[in-house]
């Protein structure tokens, strides 16, 4: 999937270029490609506004990098005029700079992906400092998700064969419990009850992405590691996003149930684990392929609650600092790569969605 | 000229309180909404809100006259807890107020008259919806680090009315092809009339359940904002509360234990009671989820 999207061409080079295999491509995979340009196009036409958005909205907003500078170094007895001379000598932001300026700078910037250095943090360029932080809100995010929609669909599944038996009203009690649950209480909840009651766990060890010493590389050490010190988040986000899950799917699998071509599979004597699997739970899950990228943008932004109460080093402290600092370039560069995630998120669903059910496409 | 409405005879507030009270589950929910209301808005009028800092009783034990030990300035946590239900509730209850009137109104012009503005509205809200809400949301409430209730409602509400905004102009769409709005439009009864007087109180079953969940978005964002330490405040808040227990890492100490958890539950509680009341009335409303 992703390849082809990195191939796909604009349309009038399309035709022409080094695809030229692909033109005794049968009409319906050109339009298949069209569909693809068209959702990519929006997808950028997306990320620009969104850019242009988070270059306005944190200028528009009181106090810049300066400001909040010489206003803690007069909280230190410094007089007002020596604190911004200081602050203006120190970071990498120049206020008088016009405004116009400062927007084409940063849209260059975008397009040659160069998203500019950071003003707090000299010497560390935004792209450095998103890359040292995002992969582990990614990485928690990803596994806790996959972890819960997988284990969510099955248990829907299970709901909607055993409906208005007690294993159904257990399980929709427990699901809509935990949907109510906001998700960094979970994460508390986890730490006080398995850290301090239980003590199965030493919740400060538990802290960071990484325990000291261990450098990224691929080894089991590295691995392992990565998963001890994710495991809080991860167990978070599964408990947090599961119970939306199973009812969803309960509902869709019910849905499908009540489907003429359920009862023919029944009546012409199939095994039922085959009828769950291919007849079932294939036609109930696509309409869900759509929410799921949906998801991907509110966990993100659950995440920053999750990751300050664990301490867990993801994107989530990282923004807080941007903003707290004023640091524009890191702020903007975030705003715009965390969009990007979600707009790929939403691409890459809109495409599986057009193999897995190629009416759509009209 | 009356104009039949698929509502039964009670009325749709009628609907609402039987689709609330039908199953066993939501009327467990509505107690604790109750419970919990009852607790912040009652329960501040009934004890004493005098309060002292006290260092000789920091993280106190619990007691007969502490009934939740004391928290790390020495201060009664059971008083605190009492006094801190009403901020969050109403930060929830304003902003849940915002987003379903911007969502409504837009929705259901959107959906209406089509055209240009349900254009312009939907890509707005494809754009809006990229940026997660909750980002946005912090962003917003960090440069103004405002403490007043009403301006962080306004900001909650702002940043949350699109999804919502979707549904209900989905809605509309499936209602302005009935009978009934057809009758009404050949009648030429104006299309804000027809809009707010035949449309809108045919949905008002699934914009209270909108409603609700909002309220449950807002406090979701609100705590969350206070756990952040985004929002000053001086007054007694379930949030804060939870806040400076965990900045203080009273998870630690056993004894800290009331002040930490004590609030978590009061949330929990809403929450769940919230969450579990617009199930059951969803299948009410929804006679196809019934058997669901």
């Amino acid at each position: 999937m992703a390849t082809e999207l990195a191939a796909a061409p604009p349309p009038e080079t399309g035709d022409s270029g080094p695809s030229a295999p692909r033109k005794s491509r049968p009409l319906l995979a050109r339009i298949w490609r069209n569909y693809v340009f068209v959702k990519v196009r929006k997808a950028a036409v997306v990320v620009f506004v969104v850019a242009n958005v988070t270059f306005f909205l944190g200028r528009a907003m009181p106090g810049d990098p300066i400001d909040v500078m010489a206003g803690r170094l007069t909280q230190g007895g410094m007089s007002m005029n020596e604190a911004r001379a200081i602050a203006m000598h120190s970071l990498a932001y120049d206020p008088d700079a016009p405004l116009y300026e400062q927007w084409w700078e940063f849209i260059t910037g975008i397009l040659t992906f160069d998203l500019g250095g950071t003003i707090n943090r000299p010497g560390f360029s935004v792209t450095d400092a998103i890359g040292a932080y995002l992969p582990w809100t990614l990485f928690s995010i990803g596994v806790g998700t996959l972890i819960a929609i997988s284990l969510g669909l099955a248990l829907g599944m299970v709901m909607a064969y055993k409906r208005n038996k007690v294993v159904d009203h257990v399980l929709s009690v427990v699901a809509s419990v935990l949907g109510a649950i906001p998700n960094y209480l979970i994460a508390m909840v986890l730490v006080v009850g398995g850290g301090m009651y239980l003590g199965w766990f030493n919740p400060i060890e538990l802290r960071g992405t990484l325990s000291p010493g261990v450098q990224p590389e691929f080894s089991f050490v590295f691995i392992g590691d990565a998963f001890f010190h994710a495991a809080l988040p991860i167990i978070t986000y599964v408990l947090a996003i599961i119970g939306t899950w199973m009812l969803i799917m309960k509902a869709s699998t019910t849905e499908v149930l009540g489907e003429d071509y359920v009862t023919v599979a029944r009546a012409r004597g199939l095994r039922d684990a085959r009828i769950a699997t291919a007849y079932v739970g294939r036609n109930a899950v696509l309409p869900l392929v759509a929410q799921i990228a949906i998801s991907f943008g509110t966990l993100v932004g659950g995440a920053i609650f999750v990751e300050q109460v664990l301490v867990y080093k993801g994107v989530g402290g990282l923004l807080l600092d941007a903003v707290n600092y004023r640091d524009y370039p890191l702020l903007q560069g975030l705003l715009i790569i965390i969009t990007s995630c979600v707009v790929i998120a939403n691409l890459v669903s809109d495409l599986l969605y057009s193999r897995l059910d190629p009416r759509i496409q009209n | 000229m009356a104009v039949t409405t698929t509502a039964p005879a009670t009325g749709v507030w009628g609907t609402i309180w039987q689709g609330i009270t039908r199953s066993t589950s939501g009327f467990i929910g509505l107690c604790l909404v109750i419970g919990v209301l009852l607790f912040a808005f009652v329960g501040p009028l009934l004890i004493d809100h005098h309060n002292p800092t006290d260092v000789s009783r920091i993280w106190g034990p619990m007691s007969a006259e502490h009934w939740l030990g004391t928290n790390h300035e020495g201060k009664d946590t059971f008083t605190q807890l009492v006094l801190g239900g009403r901020e969050p509730i109403l930060v929830g209850f304003m902003a849940a107020l915002i987003t379903v009137a911007i969502a409504v109104v837009l929705g259901a012009v959107a959906g209406y008259v089509r055209g240009r503005i349900d254009h312009l509205l939907l890509q707005l809200t494809d754009i809006t919806m990229t940026i997660p809400f909750i980002v946005l949301m912090l962003v917003i409430a960090s440069f103004y680090r405002t403490s007043s209730p009403m301006v962080v409602s306004f900001i909650i509400g702002l940043v949350t009315w699109p999804f919502l905004m979707r549904s209900i102009r989905a809605q509309v769409l499936t209602l302005k092809e009935r009978e009934f709005i057809e009758a009404a439009r050949l009648q030429d009864l104006g299309t804000a009339r027809i809009i707010f007087v035949e449309v809108l109180p045919n949905m008002l079953g699934y914009i209270f359940i909108n409603f609700i969940i909002a309220i449950t978005n807002a406090i979701y964002a609100v705590v969350g904002m206070y756990l952040l330490g985004l929002l000053p405040s001086t007054a007694d808040n379930w949030g804060l509360m939870i806040q400076q227990a965990w900045d203080n890492n009273a998870f630690l100490l056993p004894q800290a234990a009331p002040f930490l958890i004590a609030p978590m539950v009061m949330i929990m509680l809403f929450q769940i009671g919230l969450v579990t009341m617009t199930r059951s009335l969803e299948q009410a409303l929804n006679p196809r989820l019934r058997d669901r």
